[in-house]
């Protein structure tokens, strides 16, 4: 790039959020007030919706409190049960066996609901493209429809310090679902367990992170059904890693 | 704003591209490899020249925040000394593949198909996120070459360890 690019990271809900800024504002007053701005954001949805905080709206919820919910709530359960009739069940939010009746778990579905809401305040800042990672789930936005693309690798899940492919994107998002870093975090709703002879890492490239990011976690789960189950969904595209190494790209059928 | 999508190293001068066609489509071609393969220097041809099939992707770009990728359609920079190379046809389980370089000096400026698998209409109607994943043979994964990383969810702890965390303290 001929223009530097700026960049910051914190720590938030548990992870790392890196932001790039290339362009007019990389560096400039207006551009840390909005990255102030992202992490400000960030951290009122971490305390409405963490699970790891015990003071949040979720965890007091989910040991029986009766309390009003965040004004956000509402959004986020409607994503989470769209979610859930799109995947015909192996994407819940509902928790089963654990807690009271009622419990929730919006993990799967708030962190890419949240960093879509926080990248869209840095798409007011005139002639700076964007980037805004949240944990590796991230969005791109160019200042010019057709502007440079960003760079995006994506993790060998086999070799966390290594990359296995480079998708240009100018404005959309990457979200990538698979077993490294937490181990088998992801399960299928409707057996409780890991998905079986799946892939080790799926990533979904497509317009609305809260989108993609449930795609990804949700073709995971569906084990060795997630490239067909993957193709039948609309306007994405991306690729997916099995556990002998081989990369299989997909993109959706319709 | 100077187009350079990917840094060319001298020696690195093959690229793979792995498009994400439906393999629902595939034609006769169905044991072939599935990737591109191009090497420099095939075919000079004079910058701004429109190859045919560059429209059929891209077309969409701009509007509806669907624009993935500017990698075809747009055009070279206009900077003197830009080039196209054009690929060799690859045959592949879904038809012949065709990709064109732009070239400004020995950057890369632009990557496009100059031609798709025709086995049917719905192939010519690319999603812009899908082309093109680029798949360097010999990728580096220097922070020089890759802005941000996608991966599996990353705690704070293993972001220590993380490409991401290397390309973060590049540039602070």
């Amino acid at each position: 790039m001929s223009e530097p690019t700026w960049r910051a990271v914190e720590q938030i809900m548990g992870l790392p959020v890196s932001i790039a800024l290339r362009g007019r504002h990389a560096g400039s007053a207006a551009g840390n007030a909005a990255w102030a701005a992202v992490v400000a954001d960030l951290r009122t949805v971490d305390r409405a919706f963490s699970t790891y905080r015990t003071d949040s709206w979720i965890s007091r919820h989910n040991a029986g409190e009766l309390l009003d919910p965040p004004p956000e709530a509402a959004e986020v359960l409607a994503l989470a049960e769209a979610a859930r009739r799109e995947s015909d069940g192996a994407f819940d939010v509902r928790r089963t066996g654990r807690g009271p009746v009622g419990s929730l778990d919006l993990d799967g579905v708030v962190k890419g609901w949240a960093v879509q809401r926080a990248a869209a305040r840095l798409r007011d800042l005139d002639d700076t493209d964007s980037c805004l990672s949240g944990g590796g789930d991230l969005v791109c936005w160019t200042a010019e429809p057709d502007g440079a693309p960003w760079r995006i690798g994506i993790e060998d899940p086999l070799d966390p310090r290594g990359v296995i492919a480079r998708l240009p994107v100018s404005r959309g998002a990457v979200a990538t679902s698979g077993r490294v870093h937490r181990g088998d975090h992801i399960v299928d709703a409707r057996t409780g367990r890991p998905p079986v002879g799946g892939p080790v890492s799926v990533t979904v490239v497509g317009a609305e992170l809260a989108q993609v990011d449930i795609d990804a976690t949700v073709a995971f789960a569906q084990g060795g059904r997630a490239v067909a189950w993957l193709r039948a969904r609309p306007d994405h595209a991306g690729l997916v890693v099995w556990g002998d190494g081989r990369v299989e790209t997909w993109r959706s059928a319709a | 704003m100077k187009k350079i999508v990917l840094a060319f190293a001298g020696t690195v001068s093959v690229i793979v591209l792995l498009f994400g066609y439906d393999t629902s489509t595939a034609g006769p071609m169905a044991t072939t490899s599935q990737t591109s393969v191009i090497s420099g220097g095939a075919t000079t041809a004079p910058s701004g020249s429109d190859s045919s099939g560059s429209d059929s992707s891209g077309s969409d770009s701009s509007g509806n925040a669907s624009s993935g990728s500017d990698s075809s359609g747009s055009g070279s920079t206009g900077a003197s000394q830009s080039s196209t190379v054009t690929g060799d046809v690859a045959q592949t389980r879904w038809g012949p593949v065709q990709v064109e370089l732009t070239l400004d000096g020995d950057t890369i400026s632009d990557v496009s198909v100059v031609q798709y698998p025709n086995g049917n209409g719905k192939d010519q109607e690319i999603n812009s996120y899908a082309l093109p994943i680029l798949v360097q043979e010999t990728i580096d994964a220097q922070s020089s070459d890759i802005d941000m990383v996608s991966g599996a969810t990353v705690t704070s702890v293993g972001y220590q360890q993380s490409l991401q965390s290397a390309i973060d303290q590049a540039s602070t």
